[in-house]
């Protein structure tokens, strides 16, 4: 079979004021018709560069030096300009990542489609709303007249797929399509890609970070590390049997859904190498822990282990005893028990938060978005609680009101005896010690014209701990114990890379000695490798300082590795909350259930065929997407995407009720049946237990 | 630089890629690549010193009349003529320069203190606070500067202060909406809210995080107000409502040559012409090219 894409040797540079980034250096690959290829690699590993070396649309200074990229039989490397423009238009699709910067938002979508399509008018409206219809845009017609603003960021996504498909392409480029976008809509959108390439029989070459996704979807992965394919061949094979040893590393470094809570991440020590000076010989071997005095020396060459399947690799994991990544192991899975006699330290009790909506030129309230509709739990000292939900369901919205940077519009939170939504600023300000915050963000959370060490020192400052020369002995300290250097107090935050800058921002969470803290998708964006070095981290922490972590994520996985007890939440609402692995094995409610299952995971890499186990009847997707917290739907908020609903679920509101010890979920008709009310224990949601 | 070894758990070498310089060394960098701003700083640099050190190697008269020497042209005595009542034109420049450069610089100073605590106060609190304070900040500029400049001019007797304090009454308002507009963009960021969370007062938040990272702004938006103050300082002087004589200012030198400009008494008009324009250009050039050194930060991070 005549292969779609055909990529020889490709090099790709970015000149730069003083360096040349060698961004792609060297890679070949092959994509059949109707196959999907799935690249992966870290930020900076040059799969984005590859992709967009093929439609030639490369940053200023970049340009591609060597190689060639053969399309259906033609080299495009050798085209002039215009002609490659009208391959772009025509023969290969771009989908980017972000629906809402890649549309233009004066421009009616029916208008972004027709431009795609060549011809007149009348035929390309027709076009337009053709397309629209195959990616499964509802009422496809009258959407035609929208504006981007008006679709949500799952629609957006299908207008970007539409317009990429609008011209029949041979070839689909889709560089991080879904990881604007949450885990029901990432599986909506991943499953239309899916069924297009079967039905137009176009390649897709799939651009991501997550393994997982390219797990469940890929026909056949490449591997990329430093702007080389370090692995290629088909799914299984090589996420189950790898043989290179940075795909080992990165395939022990995420947390699966069936991670043992007991050992620890594999953390690839140290960062990607710089792409203008990269190390010689193998370019992993400085983070590897498997490299020998030859692999400095020598380029390993592409070794062919299988038919399709090849790695880079002097020393690849033989499947022999000893020769695999060895994780340590910690004595306990560092679960507690939930201990129903407690003292909480934090009780959550109908915790509602509301933002009024206003219109006109006075200002007049019209209306509330519901972010937190009466939400209650408690948290004992020590324990790890996970908050899990799509954006837009409230739970930083809970978070912030924990740390009291959020004024509830009603209900209380007590900490340690005392409400802190009712409390006077001074006594606020001298509890804020306890109660802390890590950010998602390591670039914004750090004042960028402050030292690490005066960020670090602020918190002391404020609440007046310590002398100056105590407060720098205290930097110290809490460098170290984030496993920085002292002399990082010297640096700037642009210094240092997301990852440690992510550790200076856990530093100053701790350096009040909180009894708390609420860290706000802690890891989302960092890369896996880093992710994995601050989850033991926090891991380590928590043991070692007794500390208790409110874990934010929209990511179970993660959650369910960190958290002794997990909530679900739903648009403002606690719909099911329990003990991490009893929620994640058992949910309850059928939210919590479609979430799991709509998140890929690497615990079933390659046992189904990579064709088939991504359509799997038995896999219900969620419908639609997440309404309005405006005017959100009554009785069960859920009953509008729900599979199981009835008329019931629209008249009452479902309350919590038990499914195991300390296991609740909201739900009428719930996955499993409840546990009778007498022997449901203690209802920790009600107060004054 | 000796840049701080970065590594985590013994990262190995080839990991770090950030060690890039200071941030002051990369503005620095993209500040003297740019030649309009070497010049313009080189400008600055000599017109001061023209202003302030010339006097001291050329000494002349600048207190006494002498119309028996009045409106000569240049000569060996007097290499730039002397003007209607016998002053020296080139020392005269000199001290016209230094009123000049004395308004220009303090006024900018004044009008940006007022304009950044202003505009930070109102981004800082938002709602009726800010409406209120910018409202009437448009109320302000709603009103023809020069027409208020000329009757409070005509009410306070002229004097350097008065000058300065006159320029920066109606200065600050520019300066003000820029602090503002900048400070409510910075004040979501979420290392402000860290501030809250330990426990931290606005005044902190406002000092420490919200001024030193609007700072770019304000010292951009400070050097195009010493190029205007001086050029309202000119056209004050210009139009008679400036320092009163003996003190010289080269807004009044040209007011004081226009008469003879059909008498082909060029010496009176084009050098403190020329000199406004260099040093207003000086500014401006210095000013933009801030402004792009500041932009290539904003690329990096």
């Amino acid at each position: 079979m005549g292969e779609l894409l055909d990529i020889k040797n490709l090099r790709t540079d970015i000149q730069q004021r003083r360096s040349v980034v060698h961004a792609v250096d060297g890679v070949s690959l092959t994509l059949g018709e109707g196959q999907i290829l799935g690249l992966v690699g870290e930020s900076g590993s040059g799969k984005t560069m590859t992709g967009m070396s093929i439609v030639r649309l490369l940053p200023p200074g970049g340009h591609i030096v060597g190689g060639s990229i053969t399309l259906a039989g033609r080299e495009l490397t050798a085209l002039d300009d215009e002609a490659m423009r009208r391959v772009r238009g025509n023969e290969i699709g771009v989908v980017f990542q972000d629906p809402m910067t890649s549309l233009n938002p004066t421009m009616t979508i029916g208008n972004q489609i027709a431009e795609a399509v060549q011809g007149n008018r009348g035929a390309a409206r027709e076009r337009a709303a053709e397309t629209l219809d195959l990616v499964g845009m509802p009422r496809a017609r009258e959407r035609l007249d929208n504006y981007p603003h008006q679709l949500s960021g799952g629609m957006r996504q299908r207008v970007m797929i539409a317009m990429a498909l609008a011209s029949d392409p041979k070839l689909l480029i889709a560089d991080e399509p879904t990881t604007a976008l949450d885990a029901t809509i990432q599986e909506q959108i991943l499953d239309l890609l899916e069924s297009l390439r079967a039905r137009l029989g176009m390649g897709i070459l799939l651009i991501t970070h997550d393994l997982a996704v390219i797990s469940r979807y890929a026909d056949q992965v490449a591997v990329m590390y430093a702007g080389r394919i370090v692995e290629t061949g088909p799914t299984g094979p090589v996420l189950r049997r790898m043989r290179h040893r940075y795909t080992e590393a990165l395939m022990a470094a995420v947390p699966r859904r069936d991670q043992d809570a007991g050992i620890d991440l594999y953390s690839i020590p140290g960062l990607p190498p710089d792409l203008s000076d990269p190390p010689a010989g193998c370019r992993f071997h400085p983070r590897c822990l498997f490299s020998q005095d030859d692999c400095g020396a020598t380029d390993p060459p592409l070794v062919t282990v299988a038919p399709g399947h090849q790695h880079a690799c002097l020393h690849p994991v033989t499947y022999t005893a000893g020769s695999t990544l060895k994780l340590t192991e910690r004595a306990s899975d560092g679960r507690r028990v939930i201990d129903a006699r407690a003292v909480p330290l934090v009780e959550v009790r109908d915790l509602v938060k509301e933002y009024p909506v206003t219109a006109g030129l006075l200002q007049r309230r019209v209306g509330a978005v519901s972010a937190v509709a009466g939400v209650s739990f408690t948290l004992t000292p020590g324990e790890t609680f996970g908050l899990v939900g799509e954006s837009g369901c409230g739970k930083s919205t809970l978070g912030r009101a924990l740390v009291a940077l959020e004024k509830p519009t009603s209900g209380s939170i007590i900490f340690a005896g005392h409400d802190i939504t009712a409390m006077p600023a001074g006594e606020l300000r001298r509890i804020r010690r306890d109660l802390q915050l890590m950010f998602q963000d390591p670039y914004a959370s750090l004042d960028p014209r402050m030292r690490v060490g005066a960020i670090l020192r602020e918190p002391l400052a404020i609440q007046r701990i310590g002398s100056r020369r105590d407060q720098d002995r205290r930097v110290g300290e809490l460098l170290e114990e984030v496993g920085l250097r002292p002399s990082a107090a010297q640096s700037y935050p642009h210094e240092f890379s997301g990852g440690q800058r992510q550790r200076i921002g856990l530093a100053r969470a701790l350096a009040l000695e909180p009894k708390l803290v609420v860290a706000d998708e802690p890891v989302s964006a960092l890369d896996v490798s880093i992710q994995a070095q601050i989850l033991n981290l926090m891991r380590e922490l928590r043991e070692r300082l007794g500390l208790s972590y409110v874990i934010i994520s929209h990511d179970l996985a993660v959650v369910r590795y960190m958290a002794d007890r997990i909530g679900v939440m739903y648009l403002g609402k606690l719909v099911e909350i329990g003990p991490a692995t009893d929620v994640s094995d058992h949910p309850a409610h059928p939210y919590t259930e479609a979430l799991l299952r709509a998140v890929p995971d690497l615990t079933s890499a390659g046992r189904a065929t990579p064709a088939t186990n991504g359509a799997s009847p038995a896999r219900p997707a969620v419908r639609g997407e997440l309404p309005s917290a405006i005017n959100p739907p009554s009785g069960c908020r859920f009953r509008t995407r729900c599979p199981r609903a009835q008329e019931l679920c629209a008249e009452v509101e479902p309350p919590l009720r038990p499914f195991g010890p300390h296991h609740l979920a909201a739900c009428h008709f719930p996955l499993r049946a409840p546990l009778p009310v007498e022997a449901g224990l203690h209802a920790p949601a009600s107060p004054g237990t | 630089m000796n840049a701080p070894n970065l590594d985590v758990l013994a990262s190995p070498k080839g990991g770090e890629v950030r060690a890039e310089g200071g941030l002051g060394r990369a503005i620095g960098r993209a500040f003297t690549a740019n030649r309009l701003a070497v010049l313009g700083v080189g400008l600055i640099v000599v017109i001061v010193a023209f202003c302030f050190l010339g006097p001291l190697l050329y000494h002349t008269d600048q207190v006494y009349t002498n119309l028996t020497a009045a409106n000569l042209p240049p000569s060996a005595a007097h290499p730039l003529g002397t003007d209607y009542l016998g002053y020296d034109e080139l020392g005269r420049l000199m001290a016209g320069g230094q009123s000049s450069i004395e308004v220009g610089l303090a006024a900018a100073v004044m009008a940006s203190a007022i304009g950044v605590a202003w505009g930070a106060l109102a981004g800082y609190f938002g709602g009726v606070v800010d409406a209120v304070m910018m409202r009437i900040v448009d109320i302000v500029l709603s009103i023809p500067g020069l027409f208020i400049l000329l009757f409070v001019a005509t009410i306070i007797p002229p004097t350097l202060g008065t000058m300065i304090a006159i320029i920066a009454l109606f200065a600050w308002l520019i300066p003000a909406r820029l602090v503002r507009g900048e400070v409510l963009s910075l004040r979501s960021r979420e290392y402000v809210q860290a501030v809250r969370v330990m426990g931290g007062r606005g005044g902190r938040i406002m000092l420490r995080h919200l001024i030193p990272n609007a700072i770019g702004v304000i010292v951009v938006q400070a050097t195009f107000q010493v190029a205007d103050a001086i050029l309202i300082f000119a056209v004050l002087s210009y139009l008679g409502f400036g320092l009163s004589s003996p003190a010289a200012s080269w807004g009044e030198m040209l007011s004081s040559g226009t008469p003879y400009l059909y008498d082909d008494y060029w010496w009176l008009i084009y050098p403190p012409g020329v000199a406004i324009l260099l040093i207003v250009l000086a500014f401006n050039f210095v000013g933009d090219a801030l402004r792009d050194a500041l932009d290539v930060r904003l690329r990096q991070t």
